[in-house]
């Protein structure tokens, strides 16, 4: 059984009238089956309203089930007790840094994981060094955190959530409200904690240049998962993935349009260099 | 020329220890009906500028003129300017608070007093022109989907029919789909009204795409002005200031250096597809 486990799942969210009679329910996961081993990188795409946020609040408990069963680390996430080793194990990382930073300075926001963890102090500190260090933060680790750029907010988090030694990580849009430079450090720096410390990362995103190395592609529709496949495979569907109001990344688009002008190149470019190699440059 | 800026600085909390230099000197010509994008890096001060135009921050130094009248001086009307500069601030549909959706679009008029049959018009022409179908009009803002969400936020501002839109990242976490459509309906709302257009922008892709001229920013200063060819080619530059040039322009340098005779001045696929069949046929 891998890091995260899905069989089945269903989530509805109840809608109320004011006196709180349930006046319908909208089934934003509809059987979703995923199976995701320790130590892989997965991207998962879809629009907004398909599901993928919903989804991805099933991989550390912040929901459950309606229907069907999710596993973390081999623990049902509906057992009350296990929930905390649960997001131990998964941590989660969402769009706006502003909203999950709350120390004066950068160690300390680190540090307030696997402090309340009740880690022992001379470990914080050790945990707060290295996962600064991972990230590339830890020349700011005495700054104030609202000084500091959006990509460099963006990994105070990730750190954040790495000082828990978690064994996979979800991050929910992470780039959506940065700039290029800001886009890049923070996803150089998820590709590194997947490379070098073999952490699991699950990133859902729309900017789909930033998952081409990635091991596996889920895309979601109606909450279902639509396709699903390695990144080559996912974007050599042009046409299905603007179907679903998707994209591929700008290089792939350029090729399948030269394709479609008569040059001839295989499906589901890549990279620039892909390109230069296939119109025999 | 509905906008021009004269040596305009802004220092944030004046005269006290923490002062700082948000805008630096700067000169700026915005003549009607232009689509500009403005891009830099986060704190390079392009909100802070945005903010200057239509009042919300009045600079600490400088003058600021709105078809030659200074915006400062007195006398000058700024709730009129409010309502001729709209400002599309950064997730606008945390703004939405109407029972519904129509209301929401009504309230924007009104407050202009306009009589409701009046801003009833004008929010239909809004709604319509940022292709938000009748069935939704009487939906809760809460019930419909975030991209719908934020083209509703849209036509609240449009809806006050401002000569200059101003918006501050208007497709930030849409689908791809969704951020077409938005700055599609843009773009062409642009075209038929002539209205003036200032998308901040950090997609580099969508800039080169839409807009006939960038105002790149750094450190409070304008850094480069000028046509979306013109901005890319200084791509080095840019990358040292956090930024890049849109992925197919450094496709096409790619190209270039591996010797097929292509234009690496081109911005956008459209253009890039021409530019490499044209260079295949003819090397």
């Amino acid at each position: 059984m891998g890091i995260i486990q899905a069989m089945h799942v269903v989530y509805e969210y109840v809608r109320r009238d004011e006196e709180g009679n349930v006046e319908g329910s909208i089934r934003a996961v509809d059987d979703v089956n995923l199976d995701i081993a320790q130590g892989d990188f997965i991207a998962i795409l879809g629009h907004n309203g398909s599901g993928k946020s919903t989804l991805a609040k099933h991989m550390n408990a912040i929901l459950c089930p309606t229907e069907g069963t999710v596993w973390v680390d081999g623990k049902d996430t509906r057992q009350q007790e296990a929930v905390w080793d649960i997001r131990h194990s998964a941590g989660m990382v969402f769009q706006n840094p502003d909203n999950q930073i709350i120390g004066q300075v950068v160690e300390e926001d680190v540090g307030f994981g696997p402090e309340n963890m009740g880690v022992p102090t001379r470990e914080i500190w050790e945990r707060v060094e290295e996962s600064l260090k991972a990230v590339g933060m830890y020349q700011y680790r005495k700054h104030s955190p609202n000084k500091l750029s959006g990509g460099q907010k963006q990994r105070v988090s990730i750190a954040g959530v790495l000082a828990m030694h978690p064994k996979c990580i979800v991050l929910d849009e992470p780039t959506a409200m940065l700039d290029p430079n800001g886009r890049k450090e923070v996803i150089r720096a998820v590709r590194a904690l997947n490379d070098v410390e073999g952490i699991t990362i699950i990133l859902i995103t729309h900017y789909m240049e930033e998952i081409i190395h990635a091991d596996k592609v889920f895309v979601m529709d109606q909450g279902k998962i639509a396709m699903q496949g390695t990144p080559r495979e996912i974007f050599s569907q042009v046409e299905r993935l603007k179907g679903l109001r998707l994209d591929v990344p700008q290089v792939t688009l350029l090729a399948w349009e030269l394709k479609k002008q008569g040059i001839d190149l295989p499906d589901g470019i890549l990279t620039a260099q892909e390109l230069v190699e296939a119109l025999h440059l | 020329m509905p906008i021009l800026l004269d040596h305009v600085n802004y220092i944030y909390e004046a005269d006290t220890p923490l002062a700082q230099k948000a805008l630096n000197d700067i000169c700026l010509e915005i003549p009607d009906g232009q689509f500009i994008g403005v891009i830099g890096h986060t704190g390079s001060g392009k909100s802070t500028l945005m903010q200057h135009l239509n009042g919300l921050v009045k600079a600490t130094s400088g003058h600021i003129y709105f078809d030659g009248e200074d915006i400062d001086g007195a006398g000058f009307d700024k709730r009129a300017l409010r309502s001729k500069v709209g400002l599309v601030f950064q997730y606008p549909e945390h703004q939405l608070f109407e029972i519904d959706v129509f209301s929401d679009v009504c309230f924007g008029p009104k407050n202009l007093g306009l009589s409701q049959e009046d801003a009833e018009a004008r929010a239909r022409e809004a709604l319509e022109s940022v292709g938000i179908p009748e069935e939704l009009y009487h939906m809760s803002p809460f019930e419909i989907s975030g991209g719908q969400k934020r083209r509703v936020a849209i036509a609240g501002v449009l809806a006050m029919k401002p000569r200059v839109l101003i918006l501050d990242e208007p497709t930030a976490g849409l689908d791809p789909r969704g951020r077409d459509e938005i700055l599609h309906q843009i773009k062409s709302l642009q075209e038929q009204t002539g209205m003036t257009i200032l998308l901040v922008s950090h997609s580099m892709e969508d800039v080169a795409e839409y807009v006939d001229r960038i105002i790149v920013m750094n450190q409070g200063s304008v850094m480069l002005d000028g046509g979306p060819r013109e901005i890319f080619r200084h791509y080095r530059e840019l990358e040292e200031i956090g930024l890049a040039a849109p992925q197919v322009t450094y496709i096409m340098h790619m190209l270039s250096e591996k010797g097929l005779n292509v234009d690496v001045d081109v911005t956008t696929i459209h253009e890039a597809t021409r530019e490499i069949v044209e260079a295949l046929k003819h090397p």
